[in-house]
């Protein structure tokens, strides 16, 4: 447990060490809370049957960064220590394949929550400003960032795996921002085809984070979601060790 | 200490370590020769639990190195031969976080860091980050990575590669000074380096183990070359078949330099010419101007074990 502790402390810090991880902070923050901004404005438009918190998490401009940032968080983790041969010293060690594996992943989620947390008080503000709820649902609040928590897991073992692939930071993030427009795409489905059943209906509805959102951030709480985005994780997390290993025997 | 018995790993569609056995006993230094890509760095990821071997079994301090890997890990500090390192971090923190990494107790990893400090002699490097040191500091930020944890054998892939000559001195001093306590098993290309260091060398050439014993006796059991420099002043015209004709020479070579004449006799190890070369001279009533007798080296040794298949 300790020397888990030590290996998080590690990937940890390599973030605050690394001048990527403050240029995206700061555009993340930027980009958040413009479009916190214009969630607020267009609510200010007239009477709406949205609330904030649903104006802010289902708009373009709330998508389009949050799929940016996970090339860009990843595209580190294994691809600098395989190009730099430091997976030798890591991997020899007295540590388990799999606590590397999941110290990596943690280390990129924990940075993730951290892009997060301040856009809590953009909310905090708001209901202290103008006396009202930014919510109505009581879990609206919860729910988008429960959503936000799973998808980020999903997505920031997406960009691990990836990063386990390759020398290359650069193919990285070319790969993992590839593979979660993809599973974009395939949610979007639904609303491209004319008439799929119903059976092909409900599977696309598993990719559609789009569409997990828009209920989650309204407070309807769907475990089917929950469940695909908690296996789907691990599957890739699973993966990613496979991949880990293979590389490092093949070296 | 280290126990290999019949190890071999096989890359795709090459074997580059064929069932190769050896023994380290506790305390011994071992010197792992061999010529490029001969398979010591391959035989050293196995022992160090990085890369698993394709067949046979090797133990560290009695732990199987692929089924109780970590334990086995443990006692092992392992110094790889890029020695790579996290250039982002400052040398004293690298090695605050690899000593807890290999199970340094809490309260001791800052006496640790110090002591490796200072063995390596990085006290005025501490704070700096290690993308900024050179080749030869870095090589010794790697070395006190090795040694953090305090662990029973060293496993050193090519540690003086890269160091200036008195470095070289200071870490062969290291080395000799752990080893009192430690096991040492390091790979090299400088073979004065070896006779100094190791209390036995084992040689490896395309994978397979070539010999394994103390320099001296490889050196007296292995018809390895000597040499004996003679420099003639006008020598006589049959000085040359004379010299070839002795019994031990196996190749004389000759040099004109003016009126000087200088001859190279290649003979082996076990016989000394000297006195044979002496008696020519006499009777023939050469001018010899010298006469050098070079012993054989682990280095003709080395040639002569590896060269061809
Ligand atoms: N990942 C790999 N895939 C295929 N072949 C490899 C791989 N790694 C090493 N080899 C081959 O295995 C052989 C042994 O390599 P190894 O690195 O063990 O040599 P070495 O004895 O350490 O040599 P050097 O003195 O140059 O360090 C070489 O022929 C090398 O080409
Ligand atoms: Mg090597």
């Amino acid at each position: 447990m300790r020397t888990f502790i030590t290996l998080l402390g590690r990937e940890v810090k390599s973030f605050l060490y690394s001048p990527i991880a403050y240029v995206v902070l700061f555009f993340f923050l930027i980009a958040t809370g413009f479009n916190f901004y214009s969630g607020v404005s267009f609510l200010n438009q007239g009477p709406s049957e949205v609330t904030v918190v649903e104006a802010a998490f289902n708009t373009v401009l709330f998508w389009f960064p949050f799929v940016l940032i996970f090339p860009l968080i990843t595209m580190r983790t294994y691809a600098d220590e395989f190009r730099m041969g430091t997976i030798e010293t890591l991997a020899t060690a007295p540590i388990s394949d799999s606590q590397i594996v999941l110290s990596k992943f943690l280390g990129a989620f924990i940075f993730y929550i951290l892009l997060w947390a301040p856009s809590f008080l953009y909310f905090t503000a708001f209901e202290q400003i103008t006396g009202k709820a930014a919510a109505v649902a009581a879990g609206a609040y919860g729910g988008s960032y429960l959503l936000l928590l799973l998808l980020g897991a999903f997505y920031v073992a997406l960009g691990c795996l990836a990063s386990a692939l390759t020398n290359e930071q650069i193919n990285a993030a070319v790969m993992t921002f590839v593979a979660i427009f993809g599973f974009f795409v395939t949610g979007l489905l639904g609303f491209i085809l004319n008439s799929p059943s119903q059976a092909v209906r409900d599977l696309i509805s598993y990719f559609s984070a789009v569409e997990h959102m828009a209920d989650f951030s309204r407070g309807l709480i769907d475990s089917r979601p929950l469940v695909w985005y908690i296996s789907m994780t691990s599957f890739i997390l699973f993966l990613n060790l496979q991949v880990f290993q293979y590389r490092k025997w093949k070296a | 200490m280290i126990d290999v018995v019949n190890l071999t790993k096989r890359y795709a569609g090459f074997t580059a370590v064929r069932e190769i056995s050896f023994q380290v006993q506790r305390g011994e230094v071992v010197g792992f020769l061999g010529p490029n890509g001969a398979g010591k760095s391959t035989t050293m990821r196995m022992l160090t639990g990085y890369l698993p071997p394709s067949s046979g079994r090797a133990s560290i301090a009695g732990f199987d190195i692929f089924e109780q890997s970590i334990e086995a890990r443990r006692h092992i500090g392992y110094l790889p031969e890029s020695t790579p390192l996290y250039h982002d971090m400052r040398v004293h923190e690298y090695l605050r976080y690899r000593a807890s990494l290999k199970g340094v107790e809490a309260s001791k990893v800052k006496e640790r860091v110090g002591d490796v400090l200072e063995m390596c002699d990085l006290r005025e490097k501490e704070r700096a980050l290690i993308g900024t040191l050179s080749k030869g500091q870095r090589q010794r930020v790697g070395l006190a990575d090795a040694l953090v944890h305090d662990p029973e054998l060293l496993i050193l892939d090519e540690p003086t590669i890269g160091l200036d000559p008195n470095q070289i001195r200071q870490v062969r001093e290291l080395i000799k000074n752990l080893a009192n306590r430690r096991t040492v098993l390091i790979s090299t290309h400088i073979l004065p380096e070896v006779e100094m260091m190791c209390s036995r060398v084992v040689v490896i050439h395309k994978g397979r183990i070539r010999a394994s014993d103390t320099a001296e006796n490889l050196l007296l059991k292995h018809r390895a070359a000597g040499e004996i420099r003679l420099e003639v002043h006008q020598p006589p015209q049959n000085t040359y078949a004379q010299l070839a004709a002795l019994r031990g020479v196996k190749e004389v070579s000759e040099k004109m330099l003016g009126e000087e004449c200088s001859f190279l006799l290649r003979t082996d190890a076990e016989t000394d010419l000297t006195e044979a070369v002496l008696q020519l001279a006499q009777t023939g009533k050469w001018s010899l101007r010298s006469l050098l007798r070079r012993k054989p080296t682990l280095e003709d040794v080395f040639v002569d074990l590896t060269q061809g298949d």
